[in-house]
């Protein structure tokens, strides 16, 4: 062995020992992930379904009772009656329920003269989106019911448009498919940037990084010797991912396996540029940790198109979501596993990676060197 | 300059900015070390010892001047450097997460040390340093000094022709000191080796081949240490005298014409006059018969003194203190009585048993790690004991910490007032947290801003004041409610001299108006201030006793006037012996 490898392989081997006798480290790599796809995948779910709905019938008839039938056979509702308008008006108020469908006490006799809209609807538009799922689902629901109600009275419903849709990617419409693909870019920002940052930062304070300075290590080295084992790190945090994505959540990969891998390391790589780069300038754990959180991990939950959609965000703020590399990575990521190789996106999303990656890489260079000041 | 220097600094001057502030860390400094020998970098925190070190080590850039390490440019070359010299850095450099095996591998990987002669390096250096049954150990859970040598072990691995070792000695206790010294001289006889090593403590000059004295960022010397002390030769006396309190005597000393320096050492002062020559005992101390007057050997600390002291200073001193301190005659203020306090499975203070008299200046003297903040703590009640009795002023501090608290003041090991308030705001917040309001408060503001003279810094943040000043700050708010016991952690760590001197001559005179002191200190030669001590090692009171008793349990035919570090060194050989002796009976 020459000296330059032996110094490299003495970093990695300090370096994975001080990770295995971590348990921090240990448990944002492994046990981080688990909790979070366990959390994504069976808590948390952007699809509105058994939304809490109030019926309000004024006069209870056949006509009424199949339509408040057909809410109470939905899944998407858990119907609750009230006797009077001003009764479920309160219990909206207070938030027990999301919405209310209100029959009047001529709803029977205007459907059957064949006027429009003899429903009522109120939604609590606290939460906007919320309240736009419950609309569409109410509407949805009435409709589905109108048509069954018009074929069993043997007359056409005039509808001016009638609509097939057909879903593509997520057939089943499964928020699930869709969260867990991106978290795995959360999780490998979490090991990246946030770990990486702070065990640097770790050094600085220990005052072990001016020890390590005055001997024939080079500053390249070092850097290499930091940054493969926690590369291995982070590529086992998005391998476990990946495995209970598969496994546990059923998510589909129509991709090749290598192309995912390749995708991965590279984003890994920009992970651990930024984790480097904020460890150097800020030299102090609390500060490495925080501006991790801020420059990195937040913007990686909120601005990747991870859980929120890029496309419905103001002109101003899309523009920022591309300094935030976890945005390219999530669109290959759900991109590979639920489409398949889609050479055009893949391509456009990992050279932009990698422009970032070429940027970051030449700032650590220039900011690293054996020097304190 | 000298050709072959291992190291030679050339007109090195150095500025720190942060913001506004300006800090000019080393101011125009030139030297030359020849190679072969030991030379001992000596001065107070804050004169730029640490930042002469990484400059040396191309870890800072000069402002200005040339630097030049084994005939290589610093500025021009860092890594070639870097690649030839070894360094321990403060805090050693170690990784606590790993063994003292692992330390050594990775260094031994760093610095290329061939694989074949590892296990033979490896083994002589354990040997040295008395780590081999250890070497699984993790690194962190070695005691100070057991670090510390690891740490040089891990700087040797290759023999470096130069080693530069930053303050490798400070909080370790005397025998690792001594150990460490041994190791480091035994270096340089057998590979030639050239050492620069940086210290707090003045004694330790006396080992160096050759010493550079910092001040302030100026380098103020550099000679063989008996050059210095051959500036004060004929001029250190020894004074006793009967019927005077030891601590009254150095106040009336300090005050005698032709006096520059008045120390209290055990039962006599120290003296360094302005000229050589035997003081008359009549031009002294007039109205006493019985002085005592003897030559004493100059030591380098006497020599610092001299050259930075002027009378001007001297004056300054205090005389008496205007407080109001209800005082308790003879009785016993402090009471502890077999304390322990653990931490999971680690005894950090085991059966430890002492009281302190009112208006004592009691000690507690140890290394770093001897347990000595923790008793503190516990005393204060900011921390609850685990087992044992103790009482403050009468209050048993298991059941009545508040109204114990209130008899106390408090001095924390680190700068702990306000950094963004200034010198006034700050003794008003800490008046106020005492209770005091209105014109009580601003009587107490004035007579702490009076006493402690801090009128010039009235308005200065805490933040910008000079160590010295800080330190005063802090003992003046720990003195606004007229505490009747005063607690001092480590209180001249890292001061220097000339302000430790001042520091000892406020305790004296706080003492003398009846203030019950009790304080911490890893200094050795400090403990002759106190009038009793005790010494701690690992949690446990080796011993208890006033100095005299300390240092004559350590005079033999060979040492007749042994040094307060001579007994502990003592205390500690006796215990580990009786340990030995437990062991080979088991």
């Amino acid at each position: 062995m020459n000296d330059r490898l032996r110094r490299l392989w003495g970093m990695i081997r300090k370096e994975s020992l001080q990770i295995l006798r971590d348990p921090s480290s240990i448990s944002i790599a492994f046990v981080m992930p688990v909790v979070l796809l366990l959390l994504f995948g069976y808590g948390v779910s952007l699809d509105a379904k058994h939304i809490p709905l109030g019926i309000v019938i004024e006069q209870p008839d056949t006509a009424s009772q199949s339509l408040a039938g057909a809410f109470d056979r939905s899944e998407f509702f858990r119907p609750q009656r009230f006797g009077a308008i001003q009764e479920a008006q309160q219990a909206l108020a207070e938030r027990r329920i999301d919405g209310i469908l209100w029959l009047r006490n001529d709803f029977s006799s205007r459907l059957l003269s064949g006027n429009e809209a003899p429903i009522g609807v109120f939604v609590n538009g606290v939460d906007s989106n919320q309240a736009n799922i419950t609309k569409g689902y109410i509407q949805g629901t009435w409709l589905a019911w109108l048509q069954h109600f018009a074929a069993a009275q043997g007359r056409d419903l005039d509808l001016p448009v009638a609509m097939e849709q057909r879903v593509w990617f997520n057939p089943a419409l499964n928020s699930r498919l869709f969260l867990v693909p991106g978290l795995i870019a959360i999780i490998m920002t979490m090991i990246g940037s946030l770990l990486t940052a702070m065990v640097v930062a770790r050094e600085w304070e220990r005052g072990t990084m001016e020890a390590l300075m005055v001997t024939p290590l080079h500053m390249g080295e070092m850097l290499a010797g930091k940054l493969i084992p926690y590369f291995a790190l982070g590529m086992g945090g998005m391998l476990l991912s990946v495995a209970m994505a598969l496994v546990l959540f059923g998510v589909p990969l129509l991709s090749p396996f290598w192309l995912l891998m390749l995708c991965s390391a590279l984003f890994m790589l920009v992970s651990l540029a930024i984790g480097l780069l904020i460890s150097i300038v800020t030299r102090n754990q609390f500060l490495a940790g925080q501006v991790a959180l801020v420059v990195s991990f937040l913007p990686s939950f909120l601005l990747s198109g991870f859980l929120f959609d890029i496309h419905s965000m103001p002109e101003w703020v899309q523009t920022i979501t591309y300094l935030v590399p976890a945005r390219y990575f999530v669109a290959i990521l759900q991109t590979l596993f639920l489409a398949g190789p889609v050479w055009p996106v893949v391509l456009a999303n990992a050279g932009a990676m990698l422009l970032m990656l070429v940027i970051l890489t030449a700032l650590v260079v220039k900011k690293s060197y054996k020097r304190l000041d | 300059m000298i050709p072959d220097a291992a190291l030679s600094f050339r007109n090195v001057r150095q500025v720190f900015t942060s913001g506004e502030h300006a800090l000019c860390a080393l101011d125009g400094v030139s030297f030359d070390i020849a190679p072969g020998r030991v030379s001992g970098l000596i001065g107070p925190d804050g004169a730029g010892k640490t930042t002469l070190m990484r400059l040396a080590c191309g870890l800072l850039r000069p402002a200005l001047g040339e630097i030049c390490v084994l005939g290589l440019d610093v500025v021009g070359e860092p890594q070639a450097v870097q690649s030839a010299v070894g360094y321990m850095p403060q805090r050693f450099g170690l990784y606590e997460d790993l063994s003292v095996q692992e330390n050594l591998d990775l260094y031994a990987d760093l610095q290329g040390l061939p694989e074949d002669g590892r296990v033979a390096r490896y083994d002589e250096l354990m040997h040295m340093t008395g780590l081999a049954p250890f070497t699984a150990r993790l690194a962190g859970r070695l005691s100070g000094g057991m670090k510390q040598k690891l740490g040089l072990a891990c700087a040797l691995l290759r023999a470096p022709r130069l080693l530069l070792l930053d303050e490798p000695t400070v909080g370790v206790d005397p025998v690792s000191r001594r150990e460490l010294w041994a190791i480091v001289y035994g270096q340089v006889r057998e590979q030639g080796m050239s050492v620069l090593l940086s210290t707090a403590y003045l004694d330790e000059a006396e080992r160096c081949d050759e010493v550079l004295l910092l001040h302030q960022g100026k380098l103020l010397g550099q000679g063989p240490p008996a050059d210095f002390s051959a500036e004060v030769r004929g001029r250190i006396f020894q004074v006793g005298a009967e019927g005077i309190s030891h601590r009254q005597l150095q106040t009336r000393l300090s005050q005698a014409p032709g006096v520059l320096d008045a120390l209290v050492e055990g039962e006599t002062v120290r003296l360094v006059m302005d000229e050589a020559g035997e003081p008359k005992a009549a031009s002294l101390l007039p109205d006493l018969d019985e002085v005592h007057i003897k030559p004493a050997a100059p030591r380098f600390e006497d020599a610092f003194v001299a050259r930075l002291k002027t009378r001007h200073d001297s004056a300054a001193a205090l005389g008496g203190l205007d407080l109001h301190i209800d005082s308790h005659g003879d009785e016993e203020v402090i009471q502890v009585h077999r304390l322990l306090r653990r931490f999971g499975d680690f005894i950090a203070v085991n059966d430890v048993s002492f009281s302190v008299r009112s208006g004592e200046i009691f000690g507690l003297l140890g290394a770093n790690g001897a347990g000595k903040t923790t008793t503190f703590r516990m005393l204060c009640g900011l921390l609850p004991a685990s087992g044992g009795e103790l009482s403050v002023a009468g209050h048993d501090l298991h059941t009545a910490r508040a109204e114990a608290r209130r008899h106390i003041g408090y001095m924390a090991q680190k700068f702990s007032l306000y950094g963004d308030l200034s010198v006034s705001q700050n003794l008003r917040f800490f008046a106020s947290a005492y209770g005091l309001r209105g014109r009580r408060q601003d009587k107490r503001v004035a007579w702490a801003i009076d006493t402690f003279e801090l009128a010039d810094y009235r308005q200065a943040n805490a933040r910008d004041l000079p160590l010295g000043f800080k330190q005063r700050l802090s003992f003046a708010a720990a003195l606004m409610h007229e505490p009747e016991i005063l607690f001092l952690d480590e209180p001249t760590s890292g001061v220097d001299p000339l302000a430790r001197r001042e520091f000892w001559v406020r305790t004296n005179a706080l003492a003398e108006a009846g203030v019950t002191v009790l304080v911490t200190t890893h200094f050795m030669e400090e403990a002759n201030y106190c009038d009793r001590l005790v010494i701690m090692a690992e949690g446990r009171v080796l011993a208890e006793g006033t100095p005299r008793e300390m240092k004559a349990r350590a005079r033999s035919v060979d040492n007749p006037d042994p040094t307060m570090e001579d007994a502990f060194i003592r205390l500690i050989e006796q215990r580990e012996h009786k340990e030995k002796g437990k062991e080979a009976a088991a």
